[in-house]
């Protein structure tokens, strides 16, 4: 055997099915990113023209009241946002995922369709309906509240600084709990029969076989559900956007980083955007983020059992 | 391949490349006289292209213009966007004093000095479109609007009222529609913000702080907006709460247009643009006041905001074309045209023109009897951050919400602009 048949031929194939890809993603996602870290380091003078400051954008996003105090307003919103998220639309999700899959349950793909249905659908949609049934003065909730005894606790929800940010979370809540629901649905039914039927021969009942069996196996997937939440919920806006506009009101109670951002970077009407100050707000959601999804890691992903079934 | 098949591989793409040279010379002949205008007012989009456009069209059948309007709230970020693209339209709508000439800082617009047509406007008509130094007007200055009430007639023919002209008998017409009838009295919502300013607090606010005076008082610093004639005027807005509709902090601009136009509310804070919509969607009678005064007061001042005009894109391909559109704009024919077929809009050049519409000719009356003013956040103090506009639709709502009282919204208002102005540190 010669040393040139030993010497494998360079593996252009690699190259060949991975350039597209890997193409398309340097050029839009790669490198607008960086760009954006990059343009965060620079402010905009009045003709126009960029120069290179260092980090004042952030110090001031961070210390100057005029810019931090929206700032930390939206982080604290989003926050509350994404609390509602996981102790209401994920929980909801769980349980419908475990109706689902319950052997018992007729009509089961029609269920799953109906509540899977809003989140196919555009959130200026979403956001539309939900206003003409809240709306005080068009809307059918008020009249349907009355006929169940409830119609003294209606209010003007979407319009109250106590109660707006609230009702746009649940909103959101209900759009999108099909896709948790779905995720858990699908761990569940890959669980294995026997190990169900093992339980309940060994004596459990069925609180015990959820709780002992079911729920170690789909940790997992309810941990990405949870990881996906976040990702989703720090970088909302269209549906904030729709319903409240870009001042998200009353007095910034809507206000998340999503129209902060948008505020900051596009302008708003005398305000004038920013291009160097929207990077800044942008490089800063990407931090938060980045400083959840790894908190993530470190914390669940690596400590959580994975079973191979 | 055979030389067959060749022959006609060659020939099919010596066609297609035939076909593809004159596309593109055909498009460029097409393109050298077409105009595009960038503009926020999607309402009249209907007006543009079916009336003015085919009127320019009379004496200039070379130049095709397209009206291409994207919605209010998004016009600022959308044109931003284009503008630095490169892809925005040749002629550009232009938004009163700081925005535009930040536009034109910027050099997005061209200086239009030496334009034909411009000497039909008065320097008052151009001042919310030129450089500080008073040098370089850079947009052609189109129409302003009028605040006032816009009421219905029929409502108050049924209870008995009549006209309001101060501010006691402002609140009596009210109190009355409230107590004697299921009328909602004061049709205005707080959700989308911009009314409680624009509707709000400008609309009755120059009563307080005497117009032009006031607002020129606080430019120079003189005056603050924590000072007693500002807090008035949103001590004044503090008492609507109660005769605004039932849950009008979730109501939006459309719904109280629709709510007033359908006769179930009495009295409507409006802008003069309101009048053409209402005009298609209004079955009933309905009239117009001035801002009441306060009592004791014999002058009455009006909000006149000069509102729109129109520049041209530095980076436009047509501007020779754009021009001769600018001058025709400025011309006794389109003053006329504009004005009528969108009543509510009124022409800042000099000719003498005609105002058919009754409601329209109400507003313009007020001209003759009250004090005019603009908008006192427009020029000059909404260049900082915070910005004094966005400020004054956030305090405005708060104090129409009961959320804030009227005292605060002027402490607030005046330290976010004392945080930048230095007028006012």
């Amino acid at each position: 055997m010669t040393t040139i048949r030993a010497k494998k031929a360079f593996p252009w194939h690699i190259i060949f099915f991975l350039g597209p890809g890997l193409l398309i993603y340097l050029t839009v996602s790669v490198y607008p990113l960086l760009d954006t870290l990059r343009l965060s380091l620079y402010n905009e003078e009045y003709n126009g023209d960029l120069t290179f400051t260092g980090l004042s954008n952030f110090s001031k996003l961070l210390f100057d009241v005029v810019w931090s105090d929206p700032f930390w307003n939206a982080t604290w919103n989003n926050l509350k946002f994404f609390v509602v998220h996981m102790l209401i639309q994920n929980p909801i999700g769980l349980l419908l995922a475990v109706l689902l899959s319950s052997p018992k349950l007729r009509m089961r793909n029609s269920y799953r369709t109906l509540i899977f249905l809003p989140t196919m659908l555009s959130v200026v949609i979403i956001g539309f309906v939900w206003q003409l049934l809240l709306s005080p003065l068009w809307g059918i909730t008020e009249n349907f509240m009355w006929d169940i005894g409830l119609g003294n606790y209606f209010d003007a929800w979407l319009g109250k600084e106590s109660s707006a940010l609230f009702t746009l979370s649940l909103i959101s809540v209900w759009q999108f709990v099909g896709l948790p629901m779905m995720l858990i649905y699908a761990a569940l039914l890959s669980i294995p029969d026997e190990l169900i039927d093992a339980s309940v021969v060994d004596g459990s009942s069925a609180w015990q076989t959820f709780y002992n069996i079911k729920l170690p196996l789909i940790m997992p997937t309810i941990g990405m559900v949870s990881i996906l939440t976040f990702v989703a919920n720090f970088n909302a806006f269209e549906l904030i956007y729709t319903v409240k506009g870009a001042l998200a009101g009353p007095n910034f109670s809507t206000d998340i980083m999503g129209t902060l951002f948008y505020r900051t970077f596009f302008g708003f009407q005398l305000q004038e955007g920013s291009l160097t100050m929207g990077a800044a707000v942008a490089t800063l959601m990407f931090l938060v983020i980045l400083v959840g999804v790894a908190l993530y890691l470190f914390l669940f992903q690596r400590r959580v059992q994975r079973f191979a079934l | 391949m055979s030389t067959s098949q060749m022959k006609k591989a060659t020939k099919t793409i010596a066609a297609l490349a035939a076909g593809v040279a004159l596309a593109s010379s055909s498009f460029a002949a097409f393109s050298a006289e077409k105009l595009v205008i960038e503009s926020w007012r999607n309402d009249d989009s209907k007006i543009w292209s079916d009336v003015i456009i085919p009127e320019f069209n009379k004496s200039h059948p070379e130049i095709e213009v397209v009206f291409a309007p994207t919605t209010p709230a998004d016009y600022v970020p959308v044109l931003n966007a284009k503008l630095k693209a490169g892809t925005a339209g040749d002629l550009i709508t232009c938004k009163p004093f700081d925005a535009s000439l930040s536009l034109y800082n910027k050099g997005h617009l061209d200086s239009l000095n030496g334009l034909d047509g411009l000497e039909n406007f008065s320097d008052v008509a151009k001042s919310a479109w030129i450089t500080d130094d008073g040098a370089n007007p850079f947009c052609l200055p189109m129409a302003s609007v009028i605040h006032g009430f816009i009421y219905n007639k029929e409502i108050f023919e049924e209870l008995n009222l009549s006209v309001p002209k101060t501010e006691s008998e402002f609140f009596k017409v009210l109190e009355t529609i409230k107590s004697e009838s299921r009328y909602t009295p004061l049709v205005m919502g707080t959700a989308d913000q911009w009314e409680a300013a624009t509707m709000g607090f400008q609309n009755v606010g120059p009563n307080y702080w005497k117009g032009e005076e006031g607002r020129k008082n606080l430019i120079s610093g003189k005056d603050k907006l924590s000072d007693p004639q500002y807090v008035k005027v949103w001590e004044h807005m503090s008492k609507w709460g109660p005769y605004m509709g039932r849950g009008y902090e979730a109501q939006k601009y459309s719904d109280s247009q629709n709510l007033f136009t359908l006769g179930r509310g009495a009295i409507y804070p409006a802008g003069s643009w309101d009048i053409s919509t209402f005009n298609t969607q209004a079955d009933f009678k309905f009239g117009a006041f001035y801002p009441p005064t306060p009592d004791g007061q014999d002058t009455c001042y009006i909000s006149d905001h000069t509102d729109i005009a129109l520049g041209l894109n530095s980076a436009g391909k047509n501007k020779k074309a754009a021009k001769t559109f600018l001058t025709w704009m400025a011309s006794k024919e389109f003053a006329s045209l504009y004005s009528n077929q969108l009543p509510g809009f009124f022409s800042l050049s000099d000719h003498k023109i005609k105002v058919k519409d009754p409601v329209a000719q109400e507003f313009l009356s007020w001209r003759g009897q009250c004090k005019q003013t603009i908008r006192n956040s427009y020029q000059i103090l909404s260049r900082g951050e915070p910005n004094l506009e966005n400020e004054l639709w956030n305090v405005s709502v708060q104090v129409l919400n009961g959320t804030m009282k009227a005292q605060a919204a002027g402490d607030q208002a005046e330290k976010s602009l004392a945080n930048w102005y230095k007028p006012h540190q």
